[in-house]
């Protein structure tokens, strides 16, 4: 990663990402063609709700003939740390139009708000359009095209686990948290390091309570809290 | 295509692009005040905390949860990968190629 905020380096920072994509993408393709959703029903979910484990809680929902307002409640609450990043990234886009800032919202992912999160580390606490939108979009292609792939190998491949591609989108967490640790120069490694302890801790304690996605928001908002409060 | 399924896909998609574009309206138009500002730069390391460690815990309900080995195991060599080389895509390769290893050898 550089200080460049071009397409090209915007291709180039992508590309990493794109592995946890067609890994967890197949998956989809696979598990929701084995759960008889059609092609047309499979590209359709990722080209427009465009959410990993969104995705995967709508198509189990959908065997099971849940009722439509039941799927869309599910699908806001594993969704709603979508808010949270959101919030977060949208402070770097002020300066644009309503219009791109909904372009560049539309497409972002906890890959992608991850990724330019670490960005700004490089570039002085800038982000640019041009850089996210090509970032976004690339994610975005990649996802549709690994589903779809995935939905036409189905019948074939019948334990995508095997390659150990379902690890790609773990291994990048990894990547991701640790370069966000070392690069981020605005917070002390050690309070930063306390308050990756502190969300281990109450992830751990929430996961007794609720359900994975509540516990993930938890531990997430009390982290923040947590980081506020140690700093002052 | 049932419109049962039709529906269900429109109706998640329209939360779902809600979710991602409010806020990005809401911080365009109103400043943020400076303790949500502080807030929120703990966003990243927090939640990114949370996706990779919510991958190596499997959730039981009412009691402690349990260790996702496999994920434990594999998450090793990719921290050791981080730590060395900085590069994410070494990082995604690895971390890859250990997981197809410990499963093909049965390890956990």
């Amino acid at each position: 990663m550089n200080s460049e905020l071009s397409v090209k380096s915007g291709l180039h920072d992508v590309i990493p990402t794109t592995f946890g994509y067609i890994g967890v993408g197949l998956a989809f393709g696979i598990v929701s063609r084995t759960s008889h959703l059609s092609l047309l029903a499979i590209l359709l979910m990722s080209l427009v709700v465009y959410a990993g484990s969104a995705q995967f809680v709508i198509t189990s929902m959908l065997l099971a003939g849940s009722p439509i307002s039941a799927i869309i409640f599910s699908t806001f609450l594993v969704n709603a740390r979508m808010i949270l990043m959101s919030t977060t990234i949208a402070q770097y886009f002020r300066r644009y139009s309503s219009l791109a800032n909904i372009g560049v919202g539309s497409l972002l992912t906890d890959e992608t708000f991850a990724l330019g999160m670490n960005k700004l580390n490089y570039t002085n606490h800038q982000l640019n359009l041009r850089w996210f939108n090509t970032t976004n979009i690339v994610a975005y292609l990649v996802w549709a095209a690994a589903s779809i792939t995935g939905a036409l190998i189905g019948n074939l491949v019948t334990d995508p686990k095997k390659l150990g591609l379902d690890f790609a989108l773990v291994a990048m967490f990894i990547g991701l948290l640790y370069l966000q640790l070392i690069s981020d120069r605005s917070k002390k490694l050690l309070t930063q390091l306390i308050v990756i302890i502190f969300v281990v801790v109450a992830l751990y304690i929430s996961l007794i309570f609720m359900s994975a996605n509540a516990a993930l928001l938890v531990a997430t908002l009390l982290g923040c809290v947590f980081g506020v409060v140690i700093e002052r | 295509m049932t419109r049962y399924i039709f529906w269900t896909i429109i109706g998640c998609g329209i939360v779902t692009v809600l979710s991602r574009t409010f806020p990005f309206l809401l911080v365009k138009n109103f400043a943020l005040p400076k303790w949500l500002i502080h807030f929120l730069s703990f966003v990243p390391i927090a939640i990114m905390t949370a996706l990779f460690v919510e991958n190596l815990l499997i959730p039981h309900q009412g009691r402690l949860p349990g260790i996702d080995l496999e994920n434990l195991l594999a998450s090793l060599p990719a921290i050791l990968t981080a730590i060395i080389t900085k590069s994410l895509l070494a990082i995604v390769v690895v971390g890859i190629i250990a997981m197809a290893l410990i499963r093909f050898f049965a390890l956990v």
